[in-house]
């Protein structure tokens, strides 16, 4: 039976160099803490190309769970060590191709420790040769069923047989943070996951029309917030804006084919003000172009001349079966389809417009103290931060 | 009174005492209605979904493949019924004799009422069908096969990987697998079957509660007409607190597998070499079944004089399926394998759980001797 003790992990885009790449290994060294602080048995080691977590009796299998959702990570293995001479890894290379049940396998050798004094095709030859002799599996170097790694370090060997891939991308935080407009719909988790995959630290804002919208949809917010937050370094604020007395005098004002736009005008304002005060550089939306009436060309245009903050729109060019692949992947669909009203739906224009013109939306915004409203919006949202969901006790 | 001894696992078993816990606590505090729109009613319906999600996840199914029933009898009637109501188009099942009776009459009553045509697979010696025999009977017109994972009275194994990759590759039939005795037994897989039944009280959960996998491609008719709760798939106020505490019994069960598969392989090989050395004691059961239920007959006593004979000395028991307990029939399952009328008419069942100790096997094994040379 193999006796996995020690997690390799394996860097992801390290295109970078110098003074980049030791930011990356760091960022990502602290990310990884974060996310398996519960296992305080955990120890972690941290070299050139590679990183290790030696187990010391916590659950592989929970391990393992956690870290397929840490951005920067290429791929992992969970690895016996044994001491670097031959006659061990024939020994414990032998355990783990017996315990497999497999039939077929290959040897993928690594020799690091250029002082081993034999080299990886020996290496390969002698540990396969072992196998042959006391086994009934055969060699396929072509379609193995089981890949049996070992890498030689000086002092230290890794053996593997399973490489779990990892989620790619950039460790979370270290291309600095922005602030997502977090609907309750499938798009925006999607768009978190995507701007977290480039390294972004994502705090999320949402519209709230209550008693319009109910308590169900502000709990399918937090609790689409609290999924996110296992790629976000195990945590995520999300700003609860109560949106209701903009709305509401939106439509009094503008009525139905302007009240959208005229809406939409109004939450980029109130994120650009909260993405200054929380040191966002940048909004983040799950817009996907031509999707909505929102969402055509015109319409953002229109949104957007409000403001001068950048705006990040990772699913701008993205099919609506795209994001639904993806949001099945990362687990967010199911809750995001769950029916309850957000403030996108709840007034539901019958025809609203698709081609806004600034001047028109000016027109109507001049008619109301929007300004005064947005300050008080910004100023009375509540501010709450959500963690990975631990399992409630009745489950 | 002197100790009783419970053999009957298979039949149905004990709570465990937190699922119990939970369940009398969540029905104290957690009465509202799911579907109501108050605070209260809103907390009862995000704890079932809640529940429901981790069900899934337990399963390695999405959430909206997880219907919450009244056990594994709701679950086989509503994906046989439900399936071909929804596509009376095609009139052939394949299944087997050996199922359990709600299959076995929710697959005559199709062909009683609606003028179905049944398949019954051959059962052989070990007490389980082929694959082979599955392709053979598939037809254009086949709805559904439903073929059993674990045999409830002989623990025998049916092939079902080997049997759900014909179904889906060479027709376009649907799979229906009863896997009320391998849920929490040995390990299970979802892939490329289209409905699946499982009950809670098997596993030390609550009676009266059960769940149906079912794919979301796969049509099917409700059997229970009502509002649009489990999808719309059964009617009636949700039975919350049981739904809510399957999430955690199914928990229970599965991180309790290996140790179950231990504890029970343990036991049985022990009770087997038990039962060998008592003159005229036949096992039934396949040697590579599920070890936790094990099925021997002796020709020269009837069931139910047995049964009444381990009763008196303490040991709860059954002959065959719970369901069937009360015909006098000679075992079907055990006459379908090719069983003689007179051993399937003499058969015991043991079924077995983490609850037995090796002390229980040993007065089992004793009283059945004792027996044997009384009465035999």
């Amino acid at each position: 039976m193999a006796d996995y003790d020690t997690v390799l992990i394996r860097y992801g885009e390290l295109t970078t160099k110098g003074k980049n790449r030791k930011d990356f290994i760091r960022k990502l060294d602290n990310n990884i803490r974060g996310i398996l602080r519960e296992f305080t048995q955990l120890e972690y080691r941290r070299s050139y190309d590679r990183f290790y977590i030696r187990l010391n009796g916590a659950d592989a299998e929970a391990v393992k769970e956690k870290l397929k959702k840490v951005f920067g990570i290429s791929s992992f293995s969970f690895t016996e060590r044994v001491d670097s001479n031959l006659d061990a890894i024939k020994e414990r290379c032998l355990a783990i191709a017996k315990d497999s049940g497999k039939q077929t396998f290959k040897m993928i050798t690594r020799r690091h420790d250029k002082t081993f004094p034999m080299n990886s095709d020996g290496i390969n030859r002698a540990v396969a040769g072992y196998i042959l002799q006391n086994t009934d599996m055969k060699v396929d170097v072509h379609h193995p069923e089981l890949e049996l790694r070992v890498e030689v370090h000086s002092g230290d060997t890794y053996l593997m047989s399973e490489k779990i891939p990892g989620a790619g991308g950039y460790p979370s935080g270290i291309n600095g943070k922005v602030l997502l407009m977090l609907s309750g719909g499938i798009d925006s988790p999607v768009a978190a996951y995507e701007l977290m995959k480039r390294g972004l630290d994502v705090e999320a804002v949402h519209f709230a029309s209550p008693p319009y919208t109910s308590e169900n949809a502000r709990q399918k917010v937090l609790d689409l917030a609290s999924m996110m937050s296992e790629y976000n370094q195990g945590r995520m604020r999300v700003h609860m804006v109560n949106f209701t007395a903009l709305q509401l005098e939106i439509y009094k004002t503008a009525g139905d084919p302007y009240a959208i736009t005229l809406m939409r005008r109004m939450m980029v304002r109130l994120a650009e003000q909260i993405a200054r005060e929380s040191g966002c550089l940048a909004i983040g939306t799950g817009e996907s172009l031509g999707q909505v009436a929102s969402q055509t060309l015109e319409s953002i245009a229109c949104i957007n001349s409000v403001i001068s903050i950048p705006v990040l729109r990772p699913l701008i060019c993205m099919d609506k079966v795209e994001i639904i692949d993806l949001a099945r992947r990362i687990g967010t669909y199911e809750t995001s389809i769950l029916p309850y009203e957000d403030c996108c739906t709840i007034f539901d224009p019958k025809n609203p417009v698709t081609k806004p013109t600034v001047k028109k939306a000016e027109g109507y915004e001049a008619r109301f103290p929007y300004d005064k409203m947005i300050a008080e919006a910004a100023e009375a949202a509540e501010v709450i931060t959500v963690h990975p969901q631990e399992r409630e006790s009745f489950l | 009174m002197k100790r009783r001894i419970y053999l009957d696992s298979a039949g149905t078993t004990r709570p465990d005492p937190e699922v119990l816990k939970t369940y009398i606590s969540l029905l104290e505090t957690h009465y509202a209605n799911s579907e109501s729109l108050y605070d209260e009613g809103s907390e009862v319906h995000r704890m079932m979904e809640k529940a429901r999600s981790a069900a899934a996840g337990l399963l390695g199914v999405s959430a909206d493949e997880v219907i919450f029933t009244s056990g594994s009898c709701e679950s086989n009637s509503t994906a046989i019924k439900g399936v071909c109501f929804a596509d009376p188009t095609r009139k052939h099942i394949i299944t087997t004799p050996i199922e359990h009776s709600s299959v076995l009459n929710a697959c005559r009553q199709m062909e009683r009422l609606f003028g179905y045509d049944i398949t019954w697979l051959p059962v052989y010696e070990d007490g389980s069908v082929r694959a082979e025999d599955v392709r053979a009977a598939l037809r254009p017109d086949t709805i559904l096969v439903s073929v059993m994972y674990v045999n409830n009275e002989t623990g025998a194994l049916n092939p079902i990987d080997e049997i759900k990759t014909i179904v889906r590759k060479e027709s376009h039939a649907f799979f229906h697998c009863d896997m009320t005795q391998a849920a929490g037994k040995i390990p299970m897989s979802f892939t490329d079957i289209d409905l699946a039944s499982i009950s809670a009280h098997k596993i030390h959960g609550l009676k009266g509660s059960g769940i149906l996998v079912k794919k979301t491609y796969v049509p099917m008719e409700p059997l229970i007409s009502g509002g649009e709760q489990e999808f719309g798939f059964r009617g009636g106020t949700a039975n919350a607190a049981a739904d809510m505490v399957f999430a955690k019994t199914l928990r229970l069960a599965l991180e309790r597998q290996n140790a179950f598969a231990a504890h029970t392989r343990k036991l049985h090989d022990r009770l087997v070499k038990g039962l060998s050395e008592i003159d005229g004691i036949v096992i039934n059961s396949p040697a590579d079944g599920l070890p936790a239920v094990l099925n021997f007959s002796f020709e020269r006593i009837p069931s139910e004089v047995m049964q009444n004979e381990l009763n008196r000395r303490g040991f709860m028991i059954s002959a065959r399926s719970t369901c069937e307990a009360h015909s006098n029939n000679p075992s079907y399952v055990l006459l379908a394998m090719g069983c003689s009328q007179r051993r399937a008419s003499c058969s015991i069942r043991v079924s077995l759980s983490m609850e037995n100790t090796e002390e229980e096997i040993d007065a089992f094994v004793q009283a059945v001797k004792e027996m044997t040379e009384q009465y035999g």
